[in-house]
């Protein structure tokens, strides 16, 4: 089976070599790829959408329809690992550990038992708990804002270098996931709980759709920023720029949103007690 | 660009990708995934394609081998296959 196997991929693989001989060399400019489509983007970027990136004008205005079903791909994505994952009863009967910090003294209580009160005396810890290294929860605490910042500034200046609505949507999740991980699970989810996460995923799609809609109030095609030059008060030109930041702000949204619901959903096993 | 860096880079790319398919341990082979993705990232940075960079940097060395790591938590660290 084995040798079944390996004669099957060697095989194959040798053929894709083979295919992969008539291929143009690499940035060839006379190659079918480059001479039709990609010198009129080239060309007509600027005149046409006034974005000096040429990718971020192609994914979210020349292809804005494509990039749309994207985002809805990412939001099934994270409605599919609610439905696989998420569980609301448990099985085991719930008991809490709670450690008493002057003393050190770990606590478990039983379900029905008395609960401490939220206090400074008593912190509630996982079954399987580490001790918080002080390193760790301050370098996280000093790094996060910046990496929001800079996921921030990845949304806003896509236009002008490599970046958006993707990029800085997953590094905005990230920062959610390192406090996560410095800090633990429970407080993350205090900070940014479910239901938001969940109102997110859904907030990003709707603006990108909405923005498509808006269009079409104005009488014009589904994402055709154009139309929008009345609402913004500008040329249609410089409209489209505004509508390419709209889509990459709700993009980024939506991108965000899945990234923390998937990180909660893997690390708590779909309990969201407690988690890595 | 240099054609030396160029092959360190791609022969790397195997090797880091050989070794996430073949390891036994799984958070081993999560954090090789990782190192395989920030490999590819830099070959797209190589070849000019910024955009793909920053996103394979992001997304696949990124938050993926969080991911990886989280699921793996989960389970069990070894496998048989």
């Amino acid at each position: 089976m084995k040798i079944t196997g390996l004669i099957l991929l060697f095989s194959l693989g040798g053929l894709l070599f083979y295919g992969a001989i008539d291929f143009p060399s690499w940035g060839d400019p006379n190659s079918p790829a480059s001479s039709h489509l990609s010198p009129y983007y080239i060309e007509h970027t600027m005149e046409d959408t006034s974005v000096p990136n040429v990718v971020t004008s192609i994914l979210a205005d020349y292809r804005g329809y494509d990039t749309m079903f994207e985002t809805i791909v990412i939001f099934t994505a994270g409605i599919a690992c609610i439905f696989l994952l998420r569980t609301f009863k448990s099985s085991i009967p719930e008991s809490r550990m709670y450690r008493h910090i002057p003393t050190g003294i770990t606590l478990r209580i039983e379900k029905g038992g008395k609960v401490p009160d939220h206090s400074d005396h008593f912190e509630r810890i996982d079954s399987v708990w580490i001790p918080y290294d002080l390193v760790i929860r301050t370098t996280c605490r000093m790094v996060i804002p910046f990496i929001q910042v800079f996921a921030f500034y990845v949304i806003a200046h896509g236009h002008y270098s490599p970046g958006g609505g993707f990029q800085g949507g997953v590094i905005l999740g990230a920062s959610f996931v390192l406090f996560a991980l410095g800090f633990n699970l429970r407080l993350a989810i205090r900070q940014m709980s479910e239901k938001i996460t969940v109102f997110m995923c859904a907030l990003g799609v709707f603006i990108y759709a909405g923005t498509g809609i808006l269009c079409m109030v104005f009488k014009s095609n589904f994402l055709d920023y154009s139309a929008l030059a009345s609402l913004f008060a500008t040329d249609p030109i410089t409209a489209r720029s505004y509508g390419i930041l709209i889509v990459e702000i709700g993009v980024g949204i939506a991108v965000m949103g899945v990234m923390i619901l998937l990180y909660y959903n893997l690390a708590s096993g779909g309990k969201h007690k407690e988690g890595l | 660009m240099i054609w030396q860096i160029e092959l360190i880079i791609l022969v790397m790319v195997v090797l880091f990708g050989i070794g996430a398919l073949t390891t036994k341990d799984l958070l081993s082979a999560a954090i090789l995934f990782g190192a395989y993705s920030f490999m590819l990232c830099l070959l797209w940075a190589i070849m000019g394609a910024v955009d793909v960079a920053f996103t394979e940097a992001s997304v696949g060395a990124g938050i993926s081998t969080v991911l990886f790591v989280s699921a793996v938590y989960r389970t069990t660290r070894s496998t048989d296959n």
